[in-house]
């Protein structure tokens, strides 16, 4: 058996390339989520919240950054991942690493690790950007730090799962839009899930990201919807079933090799 | 143990069900060049993929450099360096970016001076700085080759190396491959250009329908296989072969005028002072002669159509 070493210098290879991608479409990558942000923020937080006062105690231009943010990992670390790894296979560049002699661990650590780098950095400029619009007091920033960390991690695992399974770039694109952000929109993004009236109030506890947005908003302001070691449990499930598939999709060599 | 790759009972059955290999054993040695002729669709790149790791390995075992490429497959492929058929680069890249990155996927360290002499050999020197977007087709499969001997590989497989290049890049590549031979690199290509294998190769094994016919050097397979043929240009026309000619078993072409006689080129006797007297006898005056050998084309559609 091969020595069970870490060949590092191809993780950070391939993690530096995928960083320096994110450079050579910087607007792409940056400006857009930013730009998108401030406009939720005026429109949100400006236009709406100067109606609504207060949600749950807190001020709502404050209450909905979390939320916002939330929004930004989710939907960046999975197009970030899946882009990530769909684009090797697309243009068959990725015959390069199949033939390098890395792991399965080391393929995922690298893509993964550069996707869930790439949506941290955005969440701490859209977090930089906030405290313009609103005021902001993070009550527990460890915690904060680890949600976002582990729901990088955990939806760039997702991204990296459907940049194999997508065909086109249709497919890339359709779990982003039609699932992801609605979702997130639904997960009390913008509203504490409690304003809303039955049955969708019981419906969107099925909704996982309900637990994400509510874990995170709790880190800021030590209320949330629902517990959170809930959230973290809910999170940690979805992580193990993304680590789950991608260690199917290694071993079989689903779409990856014939 | 000598060998470099070892392949034995190697099955390969595609998920559509097509069988592209149905029990290869092949032994390459090490420092060889070594040709893999067949048809399309014969499993050349099937093989060869399985060995670099790019193909899930169906049945049997594959050894590079003694490295079980399943359970050693680190030690395995890090000797090995691949130019694929089809030219795949990562187009938004610089030349040198590109093999840098070949490099550090192999897990060496950066050596700028060995980058360098090497693009300086593939003449990729003066384009390093240039975005793969911005090549020629053969200045990009240039980049390939850079890419794939970026790690100093021990063994090189070449996919159809000359497909669709031109003279200048032929030559070039050829040299590359017989300097690095010399420094002791394994060579392992598949082409269509069969006179090539044949000038190039130490061994030839013939592949197809996913099977290897056979494994042989590449100059006793001349010898074994190769007939010989003599044509006479004749001073005049003949009108039907005489009868006296017959044991030759000569070919007339359609004017008359040149005949052909094919004979064993390693038999004892060959027959032809023989046949030259009996057509002085005859008075049969040829103005002109020529002798060949069949090419490694024949001897390979020959082999293919048997097994067929």
């Amino acid at each position: 058996m091969t020595p069970a070493r870490l060949n590092r210098h191809a993780i950070w290879t391939i993690y530096r390339a995928e960083m320096a991608r994110m450079r050579r479409t910087f607007w792409q990558s940056i400006a857009t989520p930013v730009v998108t942000t401030v406009l939720y923020f005026v429109v949100f937080g400006g236009a709406i919240g100067s109606r609504i006062q207060h949600v749950g105690g807190v001020g709502y231009g404050a209450f909905i950054v979390p939320g916002l943010i939330m929004l930004t990992i989710l939907t960046q670390s999975v197009s970030n991942a899946s882009i990530g790894i769909y684009f090797p296979i697309f243009t068959k560049t990725i015959y390069e690493i199949l033939a390098a002699p890395l792991s399965a661990l080391e393929i995922v650590l690298a893509y993964v690790g550069a996707a869930a780098t790439k949506s941290v950095v955005l969440a701490l400029i859209i977090l930089g950007t906030a405290t313009f619009f609103a005021p902001l007091h993070i009550l527990h920033p460890r915690w904060m730090v680890a949600f976002m960390l582990l729901t990088a991690i955990t939806f760039s695992l997702f991204g990296f799962i459907i940049g194999i399974w997508a065909q086109n770039f249709e497919q890339l694109a359709i779990i982003p839009s039609l699932i992801l952000t609605p979702l997130t929109f639904l997960g009390g993004a913008f509203y504490s899930i409690d304003m809303l009236p039955q049955p969708w109030r019981t419906l969107n506890l099925l909704n996982p990201v309900v637990y994400l947005v509510s874990g995170f908003r709790w880190s800021f302001f030590g209320t949330g919807e629902v517990g959170v070691r809930l959230s973290l449990a809910f999170t940690g499930v979805f992580m193990g079933i993304c680590l789950a598939v991608v260690g199917w999709i290694f071993k079989t060599g689903y779409r990856l090799k014939p | 143990m000598s060998s470099m790759i070892s392949v034995s009972a190697l099955r390969k059955t595609y998920k559509s069900g097509l069988v592209a290999l149905d029990g290869v054993d092949l032994e390459i040695e090490k420092q060889e060049i070594f040709a893999l002729l067949g048809p399309n669709g014969a499993g050349k790149t099937t093989l060869i993929s399985i060995i670099c790791g790019i193909v899930g390995i169906g049945s049997g075992t594959v050894r590079v450099g003694g490295h079980d490429i399943t359970q050693d497959y680190r030690a395995a492929r890090a000797m090995i360096g691949l130019v694929p058929q089809e030219i795949s680069l990562d187009i938004f890249a610089t030349v040198w970016n590109t093999v840098r990155f070949s490099r550090g996927l192999f897990g060496r360290r950066p050596d700028p001076a060995y980058v360098e002499r090497l693009l300086h050999d593939l003449s990729l020197w003066d384009k390093r700085d240039r975005r793969v977007i911005e090549l020629s087709g053969g200045m990009k499969r240039r980049v390939m080759i850079a890419k794939a001997l970026s790690h100093e590989p021990q063994i090189l497989f070449l996919d159809e190396p000359t497909a669709g290049v031109d003279v200048n890049l032929r030559r070039d590549m050829w040299a590359l491959v017989r300097s690095l031979r010399d420094k002791g690199v394994t060579i392992i290509l598949t082409t269509h250009y069969i006179e090539e294998a044949e000038e190039m190769s130490d061994r030839v094994g013939v592949i197809a329908g996913g099977r290897v016919l056979l494994v042989e050097k590449t100059v006793a397979l001349m010898r074994k296989l190769g007939k010989r043929r003599l044509t006479l240009m004749l001073r005049h026309p003949l009108a039907y072969l005489p009868s006296g000619l017959d044991p030759w078993e000569l070919e007339l072409d359609q004017q008359g005028q040149v005949l052909t006689y094919a004979f064993d080129a390693n038999a004892e006797d060959n027959g032809i002072p023989a046949l030259l007297r009996r057509m002085a006898e005859l008075g049969i005056d040829f103005h002109d002669l020529d002798t060949s050998r069949s090419s490694l084309e024949d001897i390979f559609v020959g082999l293919v159509e048997h097994a067929a």
